[in-house]
Parts: C-alpha cells; structure tokens; sequence
C-alpha cells in the first residue's frame, strides 16, 4: 500500500485491476492524472490526500452537479473534508466505469443522492436532488407547487413500503428497470 | 534479514520469537517468558531493528513483501513444529526445552495476532475482528498437516478455500473502500495460497496444486487479452473524450460510425480478397482484351485528370468496375472460379449485412426490453437523468433546461391539464405543413427526375460539349436537395406545434422519405438508362458481327492460309456495358456527397464558427450569444446521412466492387474530420436526448434501407440479361446461371441431381409452407408471452394497489383511533383541570392540543407523503398505530402522544394537577 508516489508497482497495479473494473491502462492513466493534482514535494509522500477543491478542477467532474456529493461518498478521510487517496480516487473510477455492474453503481448513485447521509432518500434529500438536477439559476428552477407535486409523484411510485422514504433496496428497485441508467452513470477519464 | 537467519540456522525460531516479543510489547500484552528472553537477547534486536528501519527507507510495498514471506517461512517452521510436536514426542522434548509446548502455542498465536496487527497497521481501520482471529487461528491449529485430516475436514477446507476465491472474485462488485478491499484481498490470497496445496493427498495433490497454478495463469493471460483487447478498439479515446464534452448522444453518433467502419471493412475485406485481388493478379492483364482495354476514341483522353475524376478513361477499364473482369471460368494456377466468386461475393455481401443489422437490432431489443414499462416515469427522470459523462459547462447548463422542461412537462402531462387553445387551427396547420411537405417532396422527386433525363440527352450529344455542372449536375441536384430540403421541412415543422419529441420523429421521417424518394427516382431513371443502353446493345451487337463477317470475308478473300489478322484490342468495337455505367453512377454519387458532406462541414461549421468567433471584436450584437451563435451537432440528420451513404454503398457495390473500399475510406476520413469539426466549432445540442432510445430506432431504418437498396440490386440481377461483351457473367443469359454452371461442371453429377431434386417446386413449396408456419407458431408463442407479461403486470399493479389500500385503512384506523384517545384525552385532561381550580391552564391545554391534532390530521390526509416536512419531519401512515400501544402503555396519561413535538406540556399540566389532588 502507499505507493501512489511517484510510481505503480506491477504488485499493485495487478490488485488494483483485481478490485476495479479498470483496465491496466485505465489505472496507469488514472496515476498519471491524480499525480497531476499533487505538489511536486506530495508526490513523494505516499497516501497523499488530495483536497475536494483541487479534485473538482478536473474537467470530468467539474460541471457536475453532484460533484462535492461524489467527493464526500469517495472520500476515506476521518475529518469528513471530501478529500481523495488514489485508492480512493480508483473507486471512484471504478464504481463510474463502463463495466461496473448495475448493483455497485445504484449503491453509490443512492449514496451520492443521500444528501445528508441517513440512508434513506427521504423529502430533503429529494428536494434537493431536484435542485441540483435543474441547475442553479432561477429561471430553471422549479416552483414550490411543482416541486411538492413532483416529489409525491416519486414517492407515489418508488416508495413501496409507503415510509415516506426510498431506502436503498427501494431505489435500486428502481433503478434497475431503468434503460439508461448504466449508460448515463459513467465517468472516464 | 532472511539471509542473517538463514547463518543462524538453529536460531531461527528464537528470532521468531524475539519478534512476536516485540510485537507483543507493542500491543502491552505482557508475556514473562517473552521478555526474558527480550532481555537475553537483546542486542539481536537492535540488529533485527536495524535491518527493519534500513527497509523503512526502501520501498514501502517490497517490505512488505518480505515481511509476508517472512511470516510465511514463521508459518511454515510452525507447522513444522506442530507436525513434530504431533508425531514425535521425543522433538517434543527437546522444543520443551526452548519453552515448552505452551510457548509453541502461544508462538502461534502471536504470530497470527502479529499478522493482524500488520494488516491494522496498514488498514488504519479497524475492519476486522478479534473473533476473526480467533475462528481462523483455530482453523490453522486444525489444518495444518493435510496428511493428518479427516476427509469432512478437507471438505471442509476445501469450501472454505473455494469460498476465499469466490471473495477474491466478487471483490470488485463490493462497495467497500479499496483499503477494506486490499486487506480482504491480501487476507484471502494468503489463505487459498496456505491452503491450496495441502487440499489432496500424494499425486492429487500435486495435480491440484498445477491446476491451480495454470488457473492464475489463465486468468491473467484473461485480464491482459480483455486490457489488449479494449486497447485495440479504434478511436476509443476521440469518442471518450467527445462523450465527456457533448454527452453520450452526440458520442452515439461516432459509436455508429464506428460500428458502420466495421462492417464496411469485412466487405471491403470481401471484395477486395475474393474479387479484386484474384483479377489483378491471376486474370489477364490489362490490354489483352477489348474490355480490358480503353477504346481508341477515348485513349488520348483516358489519363486526363477530370476523366479519371469522373471514374471514366483508365478507371473505367479497371478492377474497380464490372466490366472489366472477364468470363473465364477459371483463371490463373489455382483455377480460381471468377464468375462463380463474384456472384457469391455479391450475395454474402447482402447477407452479411443483413446477418449483422438483425443481429444487433435483436440484442439492442433485449437490452431495452426491461425498461419497457412506464412505471417509473418521474423516478426515471430523477434519479437517471443526468448523464455523468458531461464536463463541459455549456452543456451542462443545457442538460440543466432540459430536465427542468421534462420534469414540468411530466407534471403538466399527470395533470392532464392541457387544453387545445384552437384545435381546428392547430388540425389545419397541421394538415397544411403536411401538404407543404409533399410538395416538397414531389417537386425534389420531379427535379431529379428531370436533371437525370436531361444528362442522358447531354450523354448522347457527347460530355466534352457541355460545362463542368451540366455533367455533374444529377449528383450535386441530389446533394443539394438532401442539404436544403431538411431546413425547409424544419421551417415547415415549426407550424405544426408538437411536442419536441414528436416533431423530431416526423423530422426524421420525412428526412427519410425524402432521400428515399431521390433515391428511387435516382434509380428509376437508371433503369430508363440500362433500357436505352440495351437497346443501343443490340444494334451494336448486329453491327458487330457485320463488322465480324466483312473481316473474315476480306481475309478469307485476301489469302486463305494467312493467320487471321491481329485487330488491337482497343479497336474493336464493343457494347456499352450498361453494369459499368450503374457502377459509375454510383461511385460518383458516393464521391459527390461525400463531397458536399465535407465541404458544408468546412463551410456551415468551421467557417461559421471562425467568422462568429472573430468578427465578434467588431460586430454591432453579439454573435456568439444571437442570431448566426455557433452550430449544432445534428445527430440525426448525420446518421440518416451515414445510413443512406450505406444504401447506396449495398447498392452499387454488385456493379462496382470498389464502393466497399470508398466508403472505408470515406468513414475513416469522416471520422477524423467530424471528431475535429465537434470538437472545435460545434456547440452542445440544446435539446439533449438519450442515446439509448434511440439506437434502434437507427437500426430499424438501417434495416429498411437495406432492404430497399438490396430490392432494385437483385431486381436487375436476376430480370436484366448481363451484357454480352463486359463483365464477369458475358456470354450467359442471366447472372445466376453461374450457379447451374457450376453444379454442373465443377461437383460430381449425383450432387447436381441432388440440386435439381431439392430446387423441385414439389420440395421447394412445402419448405415454404413450413417456414411460414414455424414462423407462425413462433411469432404466436412470443404473443403469448408478452400477454403473459402483461398479466404479471397488472397482477403486480392490483396487488400494489392493495397494499396501497391496506396501508392506507391503516393509516385511517390508527388516526381514528387516535383521535379517540385524544378525545378521551382530552376529556380526562378537563376533568382534571375542571378539578383543579385554575380556568386559564385548561385553555392552555386545550389549544395545545387544538393544535396539535390539526397538525397531525394534516399529516395522514389524502396524500400520504406530506406535502412539506420541517423538521419535525416525518410522521407516516405506517407508522400511525404506534400511538396505540403508547396509549396503551401509558393509559394513565393523556394527551402523551409520540412523534408530538410538544409532549412536555400535558405532562406538566398534568403533574401539577396530580399534586393538587
């Protein structure tokens, strides 16, 4: 472990493709863009953190709405800063990638849309989902009508215990009926 | 360090120790013996410390490395151990010695608490648990000598280590963090490695061992194919890196492309091995017959530039085209069956294609055929709609407006609440553009018609007498329409008023009917043409053998036994081939719209976007943001494009086996040239659209126009008699009698007889019949079950409805029920307060609870999930009957109500009043 300075040993290149869906050149790619964000004195240290703030100057997160959610999800740091490893910064990839498989990206598509970490999709949550969903502007934005309809629409059709909530099981109900759902959850580097 | 134990050689064990004391030290477990013999020893720690921070300084990973190994050989020695302390009492003895067979125990355990404190140290995370430990070091005392274990036992072991790799395999599926991950995948590696080779006995077990190691091996062999393989497919990075700016329906586009570029290449693959490449070398060279040999008439022109662009002079008397190829049956020393290869190319290439489309289609179908249902409509719209792939601003921004205007579209549509303003006016505009379009269409279908015609008189007068457009003008009449007439139906669309969605179909359809339309009119004048060519045939055919017998008759009368007279090739006269010419006007069709293709993505995009981008400094409004802004991508319209080029491409490849080869030329380009043209002057669709719906859609057209391509190629092959001096067929009355030659002369005669029995109509109908029906039985097997499907459906729905029912009559129960007990409450409460003397705290209470039950009725109304939740939050309809057994419980005291955010008072009134008492 720790050998994300300066180099990849083939040991860890062969169990990073063992626990990812990356391909070798994808991970050797990933290296090279994560050692990118790195100072030249962290790239010496292993296990160097990378702030959120210089994770989401990446051009493939960079206009995503949910960018500082997939941060705080990926993130392994005790102080809850949303700040990555590479390890972490491979799970991220992995679970965004082409072959990952329906049941791990619902799991982390429920815990980005899990706004405040309770493990239920309750209305807050989806409230801002929504909010994140039409962009910032006002003009795009949803009236309070429209929002309070929509949101018990949603509950209407994927709350099935009728708790008010969509807990994980819930959504990935949902989700896997959805057509497009593996196609649009990727992210490549 | 390995090596320094390896000179100690007895010691080793004692440095084992002295290891696991030091560990032990660090984890304060106190242990007597250790430390004296940490005391004893000392200064060989300081040695062995030494060594370790010397490895401190090397890489992190390959300490690790040897430190596992280090264990291993610890692991290893213990088993030795153990297997002496098992077998021969005497060694037992002497180990006795050295601390005894509690210390060898307890070696062991230290050891594994060793491991663990390892994996800690580098988890940082305390995943896993003593308990763990404990089950696996019990595990290693049991199993350590397989020789030893019962057969359960290895069964046992056996699940355990198959368990480990099932573990191994599905680690990647797991949505733990890659530290987790890491450890779990060191742990279960370490313990199928330790234990996989003590599974079976004598040579079992070294077979097994083998098999597992040609397992690994095969398994990584697998993983670096899969990593070859994705490295291998084309232009892979271009489209990832156009998917992260545009969104992955733009990136559908090039994925088609892509797809297209494929198959193109197996056909060229196909034309050019079996057809093109056999002829240049094994036939007869150029100029050793009439039809491989450009006529006098046109020999001094033959090499000019704008012949040769016009696939006339040296390119028409090439492989490229039909007539060049000759009727020998066999050529060159491997008796390669031209005729035979070319008719048989011709047909693969069609079923090649067919093969491909309906395959993909079909796999396309299973795909998309969960997602069926409309269940989830808002859910869908929710939780799947952004595509994750967008890095670019601009169209995230974009993505933004359109889930904004699908989300209140959705609303508006549950809502039902669309009222037609002006129905009668909208049917009228809409039957008006309809007209318009057919108009349009009519009048391009007229035109072509007209400019076709009109080239075939500019045909007889002679091409040299005309300018440069009136040769070229059916291919650039064709490329205009197809360029103009889609803005117009556009323009035209806008009266219409439909939903965005809809208007795109009728867009697309119209598109298609267009150039479907030009097509066949394209062709129908072709057949014109061939008519007129054949006619000219014949009488060239009369001439020719007047032309024949006057030769002979002059040579004969001149000198009987002179050899007969030499006529250059280029001199005879010959028909006009009328495959050539379909050949011709095919390639040039290809090359005119590619042309116009590149040339309006110079012109509408890149010129666009420079103008726009620079004349902006000086321009009066903004041109970015305003009326010329930046073009499009126009998905659509570019895949219609690339569908019809492939018609086309089905279309003449029979009568010009170098299409296959231009089109793949033309993809390759094109792909380049479209990735640079998105890249750099294109803006994100503002009307962003899922790739996934659409595909096969796509394909669907792509199926149609192959069809339709293939209807009028066969049409001539089979109905029109090929010409008699050109081509690979010359000589026989129809092309496919290629076939029947054949059967005849190349396989034995019982074989032939076979062929004739089985092209019997007696055998050929009922085969017919039969198909028909297993097609039949198989098209009402699948109807039955997608009605079973949709009974499942609405059992489903029924029995969701139900529930819904069930929860709520609960939910009304448990409010009733509610409100009786706080009635009952509520009476209590009174009484209480009646008793007590103070008037003004019973007011108090009843308007707390006034309150409060208002609250709470709003809470299990007609809509279960409340409409806006503070932070009191959520109080819903299952969780309704609690209160009951609340009540229950505190019989006593009313108005204690859960979930009540102001439970306090009543106690408090309720408190005081009780004292009073």
């Amino acid at each position: 472990m720790g050998t994300t300075a300066s180099q990849l040993g083939k040991d860890m290149l062969s169990e990073y493709q063992e626990l990812t869906f990356l391909t070798k050149q994808e991970i050797l790619l990933a290296h090279k863009r994560f050692t990118e964000l790195l100072t030249k004195d962290e790239k010496d240290l292993p296990n160097t953190r990378v702030s959120e703030e210089r994770i989401l100057t990446l051009p493939e997160l960079k206009s995503n709405p949910f960018r500082k959610r997939i941060c705080h999800v990926f993130s392994t740091s005790e102080y809850k800063d949303g700040s990555l490893t590479f390890e972490d910064f491979l799970d991220l990839l992995s679970a965004f990638s082409d072959s990952a498989t329906l049941e791990i990206k619902s799991h982390y598509a429920f815990r980005i849309f899990d706004f405040d970490d309770d493990g239920t999709l309750d209305c807050g949550d989806l409230e801002k989902l929504v909010n994140c969903l039409t962009g910032e502007t006002d003009d795009t934005r949803l009236t309070t009508e429209e929002m309070r309809q929509l949101i018990s629409n949603i509950l209407e059709e994927s709350d099935i215990d009728k708790d008010g909530t969509v807990n994980l099981s819930e959504f990935q109900h949902v989700i896997s009926r959805s057509p497009d759902f593996v196609s649009s959850f990727k992210i490549v580097l | 360090m390995r090596a320094s134990r390896a000179g100690e050689g007895g010691e080793e064990l004692q440095a084992e120790r002295r290891e696991k004391g030091r560990r032990k030290r660090a984890r304060s477990d106190q242990e007597a013996t250790g430390k004296e013999r940490d005391k004893e020893e000392q200064p060989k720690i300081k040695s062995s410390k030494a060594v370790k921070t010397r490895k401190n300084v090397k890489n992190e990973k390959t300490k690790e490395m040897e430190e596992k190994q280090e264990e291993e050989e610890g692991e290893a020695e213990e088993r030795n151990v153990k297997g002496k302390k098992k077998h021969g009492s005497a060694k037992k003895e002497t180990r006795e010695e050295d601390g005894g067979k509690r210390t060898v125990k307890e070696k062991a355990r230290e050891e594994k608490k060793k491991k663990r404190k390892k994996v800690v140290e580098t988890s940082s995370e305390q995943v896993t648990s003593e308990e763990d430990d404990n089950e696996e070091e019990d595990n290693e005392e049991k199993e350590v000598r397989p020789e030893s274990l019962t057969p359960e036992e290895l069964e046992m072991l056996k699940e355990a280590v198959d368990e480990r790799k099932k573990l191994i395999q599905g680690l990647r599926g797991k949505p733990w963090s890659m530290k987790k991950k890491l450890v779990t995948l060191r742990e279960s590696q370490e313990f199928v490695e330790k234990y996989e080779g003590a599974l079976g006995k004598g040579k079992g077990r070294k077979l097994y061992a083998y098999k597992v190691m040609m397992t690994k091996k095969w398994m990584k062999f697998q993983r670096d194919f899969e990593n070859f393989k994705t490295a291998c497919i084309p232009w892979e990075m271009k489209i990832k890196e156009i998917e992260s700016h545009f969104g992955s329906s733009v990136a559908s586009y090039f994925i088609f492309l892509r797809w297209m570029y494929g198959i193109n290449m197996i056909l060229f693959c196909l034309t050019f091995g079996l057809v093109m490449v056999p002829e240049a070398l094994m036939g007869r060279p150029y100029g050793t017959i009439p039809r491989k040999t450009v006529p006098r008439a046109e020999a001094a022109s033959a090499m000019d530039f704008a012949v040769l662009w016009d696939f006339g002079g040296y390119a028409q008397y090439s492989v490229l085209f039909y007539g060049y190829y000759n009727n020998q049956r066999a050529i060159g020393w491997l008796k390669f069956r031209m005729p035979l290869s070319y008719f048989l190319v011709g047909v693969g290439t069609v079923a090649y294609s067919y093969m491909v489309v309906i395959r993909t289609m079909a796999r396309n179908a299973n795909e998309s055929g969960v997602g069926d249902d409309n269940s989830f409509n808002f859910s869908w719209k929710m939780f799947t709609s952004w595509d994750y792939l967008i890095g670019n601003p601009e169209t995230a921004d974009n993505k933004f407006a359109s889930i904004t205007t699908s989300f209140k579209e959705a609303i508006l549509e549950e809502q039902e609440s669309r009222k037609d303003d002006n129905i009668h006016l909208t049917r009228f505009l809409r039957v008006l553009a309809n007209f318009l379009v057919l108009c349009c269409l009519a009048g391009s279908g007229y035109l072509i018609y007209f400019v076709v015609r009109r080239s075939q008189k500019f045909a007889l007068d002679g091409l040299e007498n005309h300018t440069w457009w009136e040769r070229n003008e059916v291919n650039m009449v064709m490329s205009l329409l197809g360029m103009f007439c889609p803005m117009l139906f556009d323009v035209i669309s806008a009266l219409e008023n439909y939903h965005p969605r809809v208007a795109l179909q009728w867009q697309l359809g119209r598109i298609f009917a267009l150039f479907l339309g030009n097509l066949y009119t394209f062709i129908i004048a072709l057949m014109d043409e061939i008519n007129l060519k054949r006619e000219e045939e014949k009488i060239i055919k009369f001439n020719i053998t007047t032309w024949e017998a006057s030769l002979y008759n002059s040579t004969v009368s001149e000198n009987s036994t002179a050899p007969p007279i030499t006529i250059q090739p280029a001199d005879v006269p010959r028909g006009p081939c009328w495959e050539t010419m379909v050949g011709q006007e095919f390639v040039r069709l290809i090359i005119s719209d590619t042309m116009t293709t590149y040339i309006t993505l110079l012109i509408g995009d890149f010129l666009r976007a420079v103008l726009v981008r620079f004349l902006n400094y000086c321009w009066c409004w903004d041109l970015e943001a305003g009326f010329p802004s930046y073009s499009e991508f126009d998905v659509s319209g570019n895949v219609l494009g690339l569908i019809f080029n492939q018609g086309m491409i089905w279309m003449g490849a029979f009568y010009a086996p170098c299409l296959p080869a231009l089109n793949v030329l033309r993809l390759h380009v094109s792909m380049y040239l479209q990735c640079w043209a998105v890249m750099c002057c294109n803006v994100p669709q503002e009307r962003v659209f899922k790739a996934s719906g659409s595909n096969n859609f796509y394909m669907a057209m792509l199926l149609v126009i192959l069809f339709l391509s293939t209807l009028p190629a066969i049409y001539t092959i089979v109905t029109i008699p090929p010409s008699f001096d050109c081509g690979p067929f010359s000589g026989k009355k129809r092309m496919f009698d290629v076939i029947q030659e054949t059967l005849e002369s190349d396989f034995p005669a019982w074989f032939s007889k076979v062929f004739s029995y089985a092209s019997n109509p007696g055998l050929v109908l009922p085969f017919i019949l039969l198909m028909v029906l297993a097609i039949y039985y198989l098209q009402s097997t699948s109807k039955s079950y997608k009605e079973a499907n949709v009974e499942l459906k609405k059992k489903l729905q029924t029995q969701n409805e139900e529930n819904k029912k069930k929860n709520k009559l609960a939910a009304l129960k448990a409010q009733t029920d509610l409100e009786e007990a706080r009635k009952t409450a509520s009476q209590s409460a009174e009484l209480h307060k009646n008793n007590s003397a103070s008037r003004q705290d019973q007011e108090d209470g009843e308007e707390d609870h006034g309150s409060c039950q208002r609250q709470y009725h709003n809470k299990n109304g007609r809509h279960p999930p409340p409409p806006v939740r503070d932070q009191d939050g959520q109080l819903p309809a299952t969780r309704a009957p609690v209160p009951r057994t609340y009540h229950h419980v505190n019989h006593g005291s009313p108005g204690y109500l859960p979930g009540f955010p102001r439970q306090s008072e009543p106690k408090m009134h309720r408190v005081p009043s009780l004292q009073r008492h």
